[in-house]
């Protein structure tokens, strides 16, 4: 094997048969009957369930209005994510007795698993549209925070020095020296943030009785649906991919904005 | 006003392991423009740092107008090596920065924009961002923005150092009309003898590590005399007498310290 970087058509060549092995597994294993049918739906029952819940509603609701009831908590959990860990994070980057306080607690906070807050959210919120947020927030904040800080700490000693040299005064350093150097970072980190906030969401879910992808799914499961679970993991699998293909379109922007490589 | 004054300065880093300089005295009148050479490693860079404020003293005292440095501040303008330009600011912008720190009036700033613009002829490029920039043209922007300052001292550190002969030339040419025509107090660092020379009132020559000052030599008089700044092109300089018998000197001197590189 070479190292050269592949052409579109032989990535996409790849990508497809990897794909069409993945699905030809699947229908064996599920057409055959090695696997039970109600254990491991066919590809084909998943696709037309999944077409189907377009039109036809499920726990309420079609497919789409699930996704965007999702999406919406979704982003108010990351928007707030974003909007308390990057300001937190270059703060921390810049003053060092911030740093030293918040560190430890942020250190030991970050290890526990979104889910693990569901008790907590569900006490807190009830069923309100607080727990689920809260859940995806837990999931979504560490990665802003720990990117801004770190793209805040590591910015290049004579660019704050420049800044310094110039009398920039504290609030300027901050929002015209570090926040652009911490750009790429920051944007690295939102996208991790994203990815584990959307996967935050079916745990959060589980605590939201009205609508949602993950609500629709254990409902489903509830009434030993697989079709419909493995129609909302889809959902769940193309709309975490959307958001991620975005985030890196922002980032490839950002740096060829800045002269780097692509 | 703008004098520098190095009274018996040593330097250690790290908890006495690396001693940098040893007693160092070197005063620098006002609108005065001394260079110091070395051996790299020598702690030539420890000294500017100091005057800028990035860097304390561990004995003794630097001061600028009589007063001790504590701080980096914009009276102290640096020129950097590696020109540290902000990458996501235009070449106007990047001038700007420190014009809005000193809270100065939009229309003001634009005139003195405009101004270092034009002394740097970068008014083709006040758009541009660096990295759409040559070598030779960011650091005419870093110039620029240590200009517009109106600083009282300007230090500069091998700034030459990582562009290509030919745009080390102009640069230096350039540097040198700036320097008559505007004088002000220079701290320029350079491992080129030859640079040293062309641009400096007075040269210091440091031993390698620990650094210490081994000798001042005043160019002032020679210059004068034989009328250097009549030429208007460096190689002119280089090929004079006067010039070549202070550079030999230099060199001489440079040479007992072992280890040391010219380019
Ligand atoms: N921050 C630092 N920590 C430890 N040692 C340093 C530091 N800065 C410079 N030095 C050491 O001090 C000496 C002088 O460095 P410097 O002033 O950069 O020399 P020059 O500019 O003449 O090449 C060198 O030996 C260098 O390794
Ligand atoms: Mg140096």
């Amino acid at each position: 094997m070479t190292d050269r970087p592949l052409t579109l058509r032989e990535a996409v060549l790849l990508g497809a048969g990897g794909l069409a092995a993945f699905i030809g597994l699947w229908s064996l294993l599920s057409t055959t009957g090695i696997v039970p049918r109600q254990f491991l739906p066919t590809p084909l029952d998943v696709a037309s369930r999944f077409f189907q819940l377009f039109t036809t509603p499920f726990a309420g609701a079609t497919l789409p209005m699930h996704v965007a009831s999702s999406f919406q908590r979704y982003a108010y959990g990351v928007v707030l994510a974003a909007v308390i860990g990057i300001p937190l994070g270059l703060l921390m980057g810049w003053f060092r007795l911030l740093d030293d306080i918040v560190t430890p607690i942020f250190d030991g906070l970050r290890f526990i698993a979104p889910i693990a807050w569901v008790p907590f959210a569900a006490l807190w919120f009830g069923t309100g549209a607080g727990g689920p947020v809260m859940i995806i927030f837990a999931g979504a904040f560490p990665p802003c925070l720990i990117n801004a800080y770190r793209g805040a700490r590591f910015v290049e000693p004579r660019l704050i020095e420049a800044g310094r040299m110039l009398g920039t005064p504290n609030l300027r350093m901050i929002l015209e020296v570090l926040l652009p150097a911490a750009a790429p970072s920051i944007i690295a980190g939102l996208r991790v943030s994203a990815g584990l906030g959307w996967q935050s969401l079916v745990g959060a879910e589980l605590i939201v009785a009205a609508a949602g992808v993950g609500f629709m799914m254990v409902q489903a499961q509830g009434s030993v649906q697989t079709t419909t679970v493995m129609a909302g993991m889809i959902a769940i699998g193309i709309i975490g991919m959307l958001i991620d293909v975005l985030l890196r379109r922002a980032e490839a922007w950002l740096r060829r904005r800045r002269g780097l490589e692509a | 006003m703008g004098s520098i004054s190095f009274r018996n300065v040593d330097k250690t880093f790290g908890a006495g392991a690396i001693k940098a300089l040893e007693g160092i005295n070197l005063e620098i009148a006002d609108k005065e423009f001394v260079a110091i050479v070395g051996p790299s490693g020598c702690g030539k860079t420890t000294c500017l740092r100091m005057v800028a404020g990035f860097e304390a003293a561990s004995s003794g005292d630097v001061l600028v107008n009589g007063k001790a440095v504590t701080a980096p501040g914009p009276d102290r303008a640096v020129v950097f090596q590696q020109f540290a330009l902000f990458p996501w600011k235009t070449v106007r912008e990047n001038i700007d920065l420190g014009l809005r720190n000193k809270n100065l009036p939009a229309a003001a700033r634009e005139e003195a924009i405009a101004g270092a613009l034009r002394l740097m002829s970068l008014e083709s490029h006040a758009d541009a961002f660096p990295h759409q920039l040559s070598g030779g043209m960011q650091q005419r922007v870093a110039i620029a923005r240590a200009y517009v300052l109106d600083p009282v001292v300007l230090l500069m550190d091998e700034p030459f150092g990582a562009l290509d002969a030919q745009t080390r030339v102009v640069m230096q040419e350039e540097l040198v009309r700036l320097a008559r025509r505007n004088p002000r107090t220079v701290l320029f660092i350079t491992h080129a003898v030859e640079e040293a020379v062309y641009l400096a009132d007075r040269v210091a020559i440091m031993t390698r590590r620990p650094g210490r000052i081994k000798e001042v030599l005043d160019i002032r008089t020679v210059r004068q005399s034989e009328n250097w700044d009549s030429h208007p092109k460096i190689e002119d300089v280089m090929d004079l007498e006067s010039f070549v018998h202070l550079r030999t000197h230099i060199w001489k001197s440079l040479r007992e310290e072992k280890g040391f590189r010219d380019v």
